[in-house]
């Protein structure tokens, strides 16, 4: 898959991000990340321009409901309803559902082991093969674990 | 089939109306070996293609962010493709040249696309041709193509470009050897980036010392910019706007032109892998495997 990783808002730690893209690199996909600091706005260019199949977003600033239903939307709203979304961080429990709802695919939060992220994209990936598309246009349910 | 080529003259029809998602998905479909008719670029306005390469870790990424500037400033339309290579066990790759190009992200008139080097059985070459002619005839008026530069396979990517720039760093005199790959002969300015930082000057001086003793006296000029401070990029700019390449320059570049495509077209025959058996079994030579392959 092509992976999109990217830190949304003001948040200034991304060795969690930058684990997570190598141990998605060693894995066989091909990862752009793409720095700290990135608005909703240019995350969703940086998707577009790359022709990304997921986007992989890492919040550790507590901003992740204002941030995350952004992109979404963004997404949904320039023809890119097809990307996956999943997300790491610091997400507390109480706010799993909501991102849910907004066409998150997976929380990967803190103790995550990658072999597990890399067991996601390969259901994912063969999700969206067999056509069951899991894109943040398609609300059919689905989710990790 | 029909179907699929149907698809592709819609997205294509969308992405010279100016669609960049319908651009985008066409850079993918090229990059996955599809052929995209692509009208000839019949206006007079060509495209100036730039092609950056230099060892790993020189500031090729920093620099493009400035030029990208630079460009946007004269109210020009930038596009990038920032080419790393994948991993030959586990084709997954990492691309990261866009956090360094801090200018990227910024707007419409700039369109950044990372390339890896996997899926083109004949390298990338062949595919970045229909690629930069697909953005010229969408628009984009000045396109960058960034490479890491060490090999043979890497000067056949920045032989496609109008103007080439190599970048080095201090304390590295990669350029000298790479003299032995052929790179130095395709570029038509040098650039040493990093000049805050003691060594650059130094090794400015050895690179202009090995220059001189080429008979040509129209061997590239030798620049000290500093990528991080932006110093010196206005002056690249100016000296690459107006460099003359010679013409023997020019051959050069068509001459690995030539060498991209014939590597590709023997690379993605159907009959590659039986002709490889063929010469492994003994039952042809390699004279017969090429003659067979390049039918």
């Amino acid at each position: 898959m092509k992976i999109v990783m990217a830190k949304p808002g003001l948040d200034g730690h991304d060795r969690g991000a930058k684990v997570i893209a190598r141990a998605l690199r060693d894995g066989g996909h091909e990862v752009v990340y793409t720095g700290l600091r990135r608005t909703p706005e240019e995350i969703s260019r940086i998707v577009m321009d790359e022709d990304a199949d997921a986007l992989g977003l890492s919040t550790l600033s507590g901003a992740h409901d204002v941030l995350i239903p952004r992109i979404c939307a963004l997404l949904r709203d320039s023809g890119m309803g097809h990307v996956m979304v999943f997300l790491g961080g610091i997400i507390p429990k109480r706010d799993h559902e909501k991102m849910f709802s907004e066409g998150v695919r997976a929380i990967f939060g803190p103790g995550s082991r990658t072999e597990e992220i890399l067991m996601f994209l390969e259901d994912a990936s063969s999700r969206i093969g067999s056509n069951m598309p899991i894109g943040v246009l398609n609300d059919d349910g689905w989710r990790w674990n | 089939m029909a179907l699929e080529l149907t698809g592709n003259k819609e997205l294509l029809g969308s992405a010279l109306r100016g669609s960049r998602r319908d651009l985008s998905r066409l850079l993918s479909l090229i990059e996955k070996g599809e052929d995209v008719a692509i009208p000839e670029n019949t206006s007079t306005k060509k495209s100036m293609i730039l092609g950056i390469t230099g060892p790993p870790g020189v500031g090729k990424s920093t620099l493009v962010g400035r030029i990208i500037s630079y460009w946007k400033k004269e109210g020009k339309r930038v596009a990038v493709l920032a080419i790393d290579p994948s991993s030959p066990r586990t084709g997954g790759a990492l691309l990261g040249d866009r956090v360094r190009m801090d200018s990227a992200d910024s707007g419409d008139h700039v369109f950044v696309r990372s390339l890896s080097t996997r899926g083109n059985p004949g390298g990338i070459s062949a595919s970045l041709m229909s690629m930069v002619k697909l953005l010229e005839s969408c628009g984009w008026e000045n396109i960058i193509i960034e490479t890491v530069g060490s090999g043979q396979s890497e000067i056949k990517i920045v032989a496609f470009a109008d103007k080439i720039i190599l970048v080095d760093g201090p304390d590295r005199g990669d350029i000298i050897q790479a003299e032995k790959a052929g790179i130095i002969e395709l570029a038509d300015l040098i650039v040493v980036n990093k000049s805050d930082t003691p060594g650059a000057l130094k090794v400015a001086e050895t690179i202009k010392s090995a220059l001189s003793f080429s008979n040509e006296n129209d061997s590239p000029q030798v620049l000290l910019v500093s990528a991080e401070r932006n110093t010196g990029v206005d002056e690249m700019m100016e000296l690459i706007r107006y460099s003359k390449s010679p013409i023997w320059r020019d051959r050069i570049k068509i001459r690995e032109r030539l060498l991209s495509l014939w590597d590709y077209r023997l690379l993605s025959s159907p009959q590659l892998n039986q002709v490889i058996e063929d010469i492994e079994t003994g039952s042809i030579s390699l004279e017969d495997g090429l003659d067979i392959l390049s039918r």
